[in-house]
């Protein structure tokens, strides 16, 4: 005779459905820093691209040039780094052919900040930075979150040491809490030393920084590239 | 316990009275810290006339370097050294009482202390904390019996090897000796190897980095080459980020004198051990 | 949120030509909300000796207690000053104890070996693992900051006043990019003849 009353439970038959998660995202460490002058703006990144304790190359470029006056910096979840410079790359095609020009330095950070906020439940896991040559010829850095907020400033830093090298531009470039701050321009030359400069320091205490600094100079007589080796440990 | 003349002498052993507010915080999610850990590559292997132990010198506090050049290889004995992975403060702290408990065994029974007595120590000491104490050892020594080396794990264990590596760079090691390590190598050969799979682990675990820290154990001798091998080099940097002086705004200055006082400096008198 | 920021705290500690710095910031906050300007974690252990807490503020204060009275005990024992090696191991043992519950505390000790006048700096974590490099150390929330730039910064064999500006400049950019610590800062400078200490002039926000 059928039972009637209380349901017996067989676990393997529960009505309760079963969830399971999978971490979509991984950090791939690597740092970038910007610095912006009067009439150039220098980019680096580590070419370090690592997960947990091991390193998976030693040789990768994390700048992306979106078009003769604008390079953008990546670092952070690989993947999406790849994803979001490929559609990066055709709408920038899009709008060259559209227009029948280049898009501008600030109309790509500006593009970059609505591409981000469009996938806000769901991010890309990448920390930004975009700098180029404003049409005055200007160089400028715009840094951003992974959801899309737009910061325009003159240098920056991000990625993994990103932390440890703020402080310091705040202070070099910035000329902060300093009693006489020097009123020159900055020069090239003291971007690219600073740059190469906190790199070293970066490599010596961040362990996803190291083996190589790839830097992109950009001025109105275009890109130049330069690397710099780094620690390799 | 209190007492009127001297209170708070400590009781041996760990205490655990901040325990219970300790675990009341974490249940109101504040998460306890990491200590740092040593994320270390250490390496083992028995040659000819001894054993050669190998370290790396990076410790680790999450991602970043807490220690660039720190020591991995303990002294234990004369005859014994002993490289940590895992917790600093657990290999530093758990060595240091095993060398103490040693010396005083060696005193007891007039003899050289033995690498199995060592290793019994280790392990009866490791596994009555159930892991907690989070010490990973690579044991070498050489002795009447000679040479050993011992791997000893947290919970532990200990296994008896000819050559061995412990870690999180230990993959990285073990590969470059299950290529080129063989039964009774040269002295020489032997470093190069141990040289060859630190550096396997500087360069290719983030865990370890820096330089390499070899210790040569014969019968009778041992050489501790620190910074054997200096693995990387710090860049060189292209300013000078010296300040002017008056670069920073102070507010108050206060000036404290420090009186002279003469200082006679007593040489330490030597603990009395005729018996030995 | 660890504990250790809970309170919030920057310090950092050099070793100059001849003399030893100490610094750290004066702010003393719950979580986000800042309750003191004028909170004080390095303390005098000796004319050369000094130790900074920094980390959870009740461990701070009962930290230092326990020192002193340690530090009190063992120079009336041995009728002589405690050398800062032997301060630190101190330290070292006394946090070790507590291995299984520690005190949220990540010391850091600068001084003058009393009768050589030999520099000295350490830091530890919270259970007490000693740390002596030969140039710097740093420890509190701030401690990314302060890597990065002490790692640029720092050059060896700095003369007391340049070591002034160096730890300073140090300390105060490294605070300003961290949101809880600040508010102020004290820098010790150590010598064989004198102690100077100066407040520094900070953004307070």
């Amino acid at each position: 005779m059928m039972q009637t009353g209380i349901r017996p439970y067989y676990p393997d038959y529960s009505t309760v459905p079963v969830e399971r998660q999978i971490n979509p995202y991984a950090d791939n460490g690597g740092s970038v820093v910007a610095i912006a002058g009067k009439d150039f703006v220098v980019i680096g990144a580590d070419t370090r691209l690592s997960s947990g304790f091991s390193i998976y190359t030693r040789n990768q470029n994390k700048l992306f040039p979106l078009s003769e006056t604008t390079v953008l910096g990546c670092s952070g979840c690989w993947c999406d780094t790849l994803t979001l410079t490929r559609i990066l790359k055709s709408r920038m095609q899009m709008y060259h052919q559209e227009h029948n020009k280049n898009m501008s330095t600030t109309a790509a950070a500006q593009m970059l900040s609505t591409m981000l906020y469009y996938k806000r439940f769901f991010p890309y896991y990448i920390s930004n930075i975009l700098v180029g040559l404003d049409n005055e010829g200007k160089g400028c850095v715009y840094s951003y979150d992974p959801v899309g907020h737009c910061e325009k400033a003159t240098y920056r830093a991000g990625g993994s040491a990103g932390a440890l090298l703020q402080p310091l531009l705040d202070n070099q470039i910035g000329q902060k809490n300093l009693q006489k701050p020097s009123q020159e321009d900055l020069t090239q030359e003291k971007a690219l030393s600073t740059l190469k400069d906190v790199f070293i320091s970066a490599a010596e205490r961040d362990i996803y920084t190291g083996d190589s600094v790839l830097i992109k100079i950009i001025t109105k007589d275009g890109t130049k590239e330069e690397t710099f080796d780094l620690r390799r440990d | 316990m209190s007492y009127v003349l001297c209170p708070e002498i400590p009781e041996p052993g760990f205490s655990f009275e901040n325990c219970k507010r300790n675990a009341l915080l974490e249940s109101k999610g504040f998460t306890t810290p990491k200590a740092i850990k040593t994320g270390t590559t250490i390496v083992g292997i028995v040659y000819k006339d001894g054993v050669i132990l190998g370290a790396d010198t990076r410790a680790t506090e999450d991602t970043t370097v807490a220690d660039k050049n720190c020591e991995k290889i303990h002294f234990l004995a004369p005859n014994m050294y002993c490289c940590g992975a895992g917790t600093a403060a657990d290999t530093e702290m758990t060595t240091q009482m095993v060398a103490a408990q040693l010396e005083l065994h060696k005193l007891y029974t007039n003899r050289e202390a033995r690498v199995a007595t060592a290793n019994q120590l280790l392990k009866q000491y490791l596994f009555s904390y159930q892991g907690y104490i989070g010490a990973a050892l690579i044991l070498g020594g050489v002795d009447i019996e000679g040479p050993h080396l011992h791997m000893i794990y947290p919970h532990g264990s200990s296994v008896d090897l000819p050559y061995a590596t412990m870690g999180s760079g230990s993959l990285a090691a073990i590969s470059v000796f299950e290529l080129g390590w063989k039964p009774e190598m040269g002295e020489e050969e032997g470093i190069q190897l141990v040289r060859n799979a630190i550096a396997a682990g500087i360069f290719n675990d983030l865990g370890s980095g820096s330089n390499v820290d070899v210790c040569i154990i014969r019968k009778g001798v041992v050489d501790y080459r620190r910074t054997y091998d200096e693995a990387n080099k710090k860049g060189v940097r292209q300013g000078s980020y010296k300040f002017p002086r008056g670069a920073t705004a102070v507010l108050s200055t206060k000036v404290v004198d420090v009186e002279e006082v003469s200082v006679t400096p007593v040489e330490a008198e030597r603990m009395d051990v005729a018996a030995f | 949120m660890s504990i250790l920021a809970y309170n919030g705290g920057a310090m950092v500690a050099m070793k100059g030509e001849n003399c030893v710095a100490i610094a750290a910031d004066r702010r003393f906050g719950i979580q986000a909300q800042t309750v003191a300007t004028n909170f004080e974690k390095v303390f005098e252990m000796g004319p050369h000796l000094f130790v900074g807490l920094p980390g959870l503020a009740t461990d701070t204060q009962t930290v230092m207690e326990k020192l002193r009275f340690r530090k009190n005990l063992y120079e009336l024992k041995e009728n002589r000053r405690i050398s800062p090696k032997v301060f630190a191991a101190m330290i070292s043992n006394m946090l070790y104890e507590k291995r299984f519950g520690p005190f949220f505390v990540e010391p850091v000790v600068a001084g003058l070996a009393p009768d050589t006048f030999e520099p000295y700096i350490c830091n530890m974590d919270l259970i007490g693992c000693l740390n002596e490099p030969s140039d710097f150390v740093v420890g509190g929330t701030a401690s990314a900051q302060l890597y990065g730039m002490c790692e640029s910064l720092w050059e060896p064999n700095l003369a007391p006043d340049d070591l002034f500006e160096t730890i300073s400049q140090a300390l105060i950019n490294a605070f300003d990019r961290d949101a809880i610590s600040g508010w102020g800062a004290t820098v010790y400078i150590v010598e064989k003849d004198k102690v100077t200490i100066r407040n520094l002039k900070t953004r307070m926000d």
